[in-house]
């Protein structure tokens, strides 16, 4: 085979634009709290503005709860808990969250484009996984809710309570999902708080729980940022905290709760290794490689962010690598081609630059795709780093960005050690066509989900949680009803 | 005369005195000096971490079978030495009928233990229908190193109840026993020292709790806690194991036993991979 020649201008060969239309979906200017089935306007008389990342347009005005309006809705939650949902038979609670699941799909299309307008997401992520994903996980619990006591062996399965859950903004549908399904499954009721910058599909979210006449109190939606959330944290009558986000607030929320009744899970940081065997298909494994750091922008907590490739096939996979990187494009989200779109936040967009920053100066070597990018808009190149060693910051930390760092190794035990040598433990990646290698690596990897010759696959029925510090629970499968289940 | 036994603290499979040099006095109920035991120190807890980390590679690859053996070997000779265990049971205070039950329960709770080793795998584990052409499973691992914080009474059941379910599902262990009556905790270790058990897989520190329980939570190549009535104190190290998300336990009912105190100290591991799909051939018939 001839030299891999990258592809020089990639630009000599767009597209032509092919945006998903805005025509259909329904916003309003401003969201009040979601509590009780009502709309409520916060007593802090607060709002913030929901901005696309793409444009820097606001896009709706969103309340700000306060310790009172938290505690506004986990009364209502209590009082749900006790007067109606804790009563309510299995199959009835079931048939709620059927009818939830059945009506996002109808508004499928909605949702996403919504999604990808406030978070940045590409519309085709949106569409295909998130959405789906998200109405799949109402479906697949729903059916839980009659059958939990074929859930945990030898033991009688009992609702929590009031569950608190806080959520992120890489997967704003798909982790209120995650969190919202297993909860009614189990008969607990929810207090949700969504991120700050990502509210509005949650929102969206409440408007078909209202229509689904699911008894009022049951789920309630209240937004805000990291003060809304420590009140729903610290607040004396909620049951059990389920997080998702950073290591650093998931231990703030561990020492809050420390020596109360209350439960939690939490799913935490990652930075996560995926190994390429010189055994491996190359081609397929630079696919996998590319979709394990850039989906989402690399806004994915499980992200395969640590490449190791082994030694003898290292400048082959790392120059099908680049060329894969110059194929791909950044830009508008809500176009059908787009593979990169917008950086969550400004402030994230900062976070990733200090960190291509401290890449540069630590002395790996940077190279980053030559695609043009919006003038207006949080963006980013797609970046890798080769010349890294364990000891760099851009290989410990996450990112949260599309920043591949690149290692290479000879032997297996190498990369194990390797691999493994990170407080972290979520996920990880194996490339090989040899299957007891498969089940060597699989199994000694400290991560609680390992992909072998694919990455980022979700599914519900599939638990996902982390080793270490990377936090506990599964969320998914029959394993993720533990986490709301006495 | 009766020759006094010299009790010390079981590291790494060997049993050395504590690194301090301290000691403290267990008394019987007059006041009487039955042995001097070692008062163990933070160094001793970082001491048992590093074997007891050294030890869980070899003890979690061993096969599901192999560790049934080797926990059913422990009831063995625990059954072996039933008369020494009530002798120190008694001294330490207990009638002897309950002594005599303590003993029985402990070798029973080992044999129920042994025969978990290799079925919890089976019970707890499931086969995931994903809607994508790959095959998708998941199964238990142990957590990896267990500090444990052994019941103050019940001294020999207690720590058998917390101890053994960790290790029958692929942990090591390193356990600060009884403050009051450490006296069987350290037989205990001469059982586990003629059983099989690697040097490494149980730890076992006598001393203050006050000293050992801290130096355990916080410990950051310890991988979760377990504990049973501590009161107060377990805040203190629910606070401590933050600091590496440490998997705490505290359980109400440490001298039970169930399948839930072996997968409790177990990491779900998830495991992704493509089924190949060429058209054509199916398995209709």
């Amino acid at each position: 085979m001839a030299k891999n020649t990258p592809i020089k201008n990639p630009t000599e060969w767009n597209y032509a634009a092919s945006p998903e239309s805005t025509s259909h979906i329904r916003l309003e200017k401003k969201y009040q709290l979601f509590i009780n089935n009502e709309w409520v306007a916060p007593s802090s008389k607060k709002y913030f503005p929901s901005t696309n990342p793409a444009t820097e347009e606001v896009l709706a005005e969103i309340a700000w709860a306060n310790a009172a309006d938290v505690d506004k809705a986990v009364k209502a939650a209590r009082k749900a808990y006790q007067d109606v949902w804790s009563k309510l038979s299995g199959a009835e609670r079931g048939k709620y969250i059927y009818r939830i699941a059945r009506m996002m799909q109808e508004r499928a299309r909605e949702f996403a484009v919504i999604e990808s307008l406030d978070c940045g997401k590409p519309i085709r992520e949106s569409r295909d996984v998130d959405v789906p994903l998200a109405c799949n996980h109402f479906f697949y619990y729903a059916g839980w809710a009659d059958k939990l006591e074929y859930a945990m062996p030898h033991k009688k399965p009992e609702s929590l309570g009031v569950a608190g859950q806080i959520i992120p903004w890489n997967f704003p549908l798909l982790m209120a999902a995650w969190k919202i399904a297993p909860a009614l499954a189990a008969g607990n009721t929810v207090v949700l708080k969504p991120a700050e910058t990502t509210s509005l599909t949650a929102l969206k979210l409440a408007e078909i729980i209202k229509d689904s006449g699911l008894p009022p109190g049951v789920v309630n939606i209240v937004t805000g940022y990291g003060d809304t959330g420590a009140a729903i944290v610290n607040h004396p009558n909620v049951d059990k905290i389920a997080f998702t986000g950073s290591t650093n607030v998931g231990k703030i929320i561990q020492r809050a709760i420390a020596g109360t009744h209350k439960k939690s899970t939490l799913e935490l940081g990652g930075k996560s290794a995926n190994i390429i065997f010189d055994d491996a298909p190359i081609d397929q494994a630079v696919e996998g490689i590319v979709n394990g750091i850039f989906f989402n922008q690399g806004h994915v907590c499980c992200a395969g962010s640590r490449l190791f490739v082994q030694e003898n096939i290292a400048e082959r996979v790392i120059h099908k690598l680049k060329s894969r990187m110059e194929s791909l494009y950044v830009g508008n989200p809500l176009d059908k081609n787009t593979d990169i779109g917008a950086i969550n936040s400004k402030e994230q967009l900062e976070t990733i630059e200090k960190y291509i920053r401290i890449g540069k100066e630590e002395g790996a070597e940077i190279y980053q795709s030559q695609c043009v990018i919006p003038s207006k808009g949080y963006f980013c190149r797609p970046t890798l780093f080769t010349g890294v060693s364990q000891s760099h910051t851009i290989a410990q930390e996450e990112i949260f960005g599309p920043v591949l760092t690149i290692q290479t190794f000879r032997t297996v035990d190498e990369v194990i050690q390797k691999a493994n040598n990170t407080p972290y433990g979520l996920a990880a990646g194996v490339w090989t066509d040899k299957g007891s290698r498969i089940f060597n690596l699989t199994t000694k990897l400290r991560a609680g989900v390992v992909w072998a010759n694919t990455y980022n696959k979700f599914d519900p029925v599939s638990p996902f949680g982390g080793y270490k510090e990377s936090g506990f629970g599964r969320e998914g499968g029959v394993h993720g009803l533990g986490a709301y289940l006495k | 005369m009766n020759i006094l036994k010299t009790y010390k603290i079981y590291i790494g499979g060997a049993f050395p005195r504590t690194e301090s040099g301290r000691y403290y006095p267990i008394t019987d109920s007059k006041g009487n000096t039955l042995a001097n035991v070692c008062l163990s120190s933070r160094k001793d807890v970082r001491n048992a971490v590093v074997a007891a980390r050294k030890a869980f590679g070899g003890w979690s690859e061993k096969t599901a079978f192999n560790r049934g053996q080797i926990l059913y070997r422990i009831a063995e000779m625990l059954d072996g030495r039933k008369a020494q265990f009530i002798d120190e049971l008694v001294l330490q205070g207990i009638s002897k009928s309950k002594a005599e039950k303590e003993v029985q329960q402990s070798v029973d709770r080992l044999v129920y233990y042994a025969g978990w080793a290799d079925k919890y795998q089976q019970i707890a584990s499931s086969v995931n229908p994903v809607s994508s052409s790959h095959f998708n499973f998941s199964a238990l691992e142990p957590m990896g190193v267990i500090g444990v914080i052994a019941p103050q009474e019940n001294s020999l059941l207690g720590l058998i109840s917390s101890v053994i379910p960790a290790i029958c599902g692929g942990n090591t262990v390193v356990v600060a026993a009884s403050e009051n009556h450490p006296l069987c905790a350290v037989t205990f270790a001469e059982v586990l020292h003629s059983s099989d058990v690697p040097g490494g897989v149980v730890n076992i520190l006598t001393g203050k709790i006050a000293e050992l329980a801290p130096a355990l939570a916080g410990h950051m190549d310890i991988n979760a806690l377990v504990s049973s009535g501590l009161g107060e104190l377990q805040r203190t190290l629910a606070l401590s194991c933050v600091e590496n998300l440490k998997r705490n336990f505290s359980y109400s009912n440490s001298d039970q036993q169930g399948l839930n105190f072996i997968t409790d100290l177990q990491e779900v591991k998830t495991t992704w991979h493509p089924i190949e799909s060429i058209g054509g051939a199916t398995s209709s018939y």
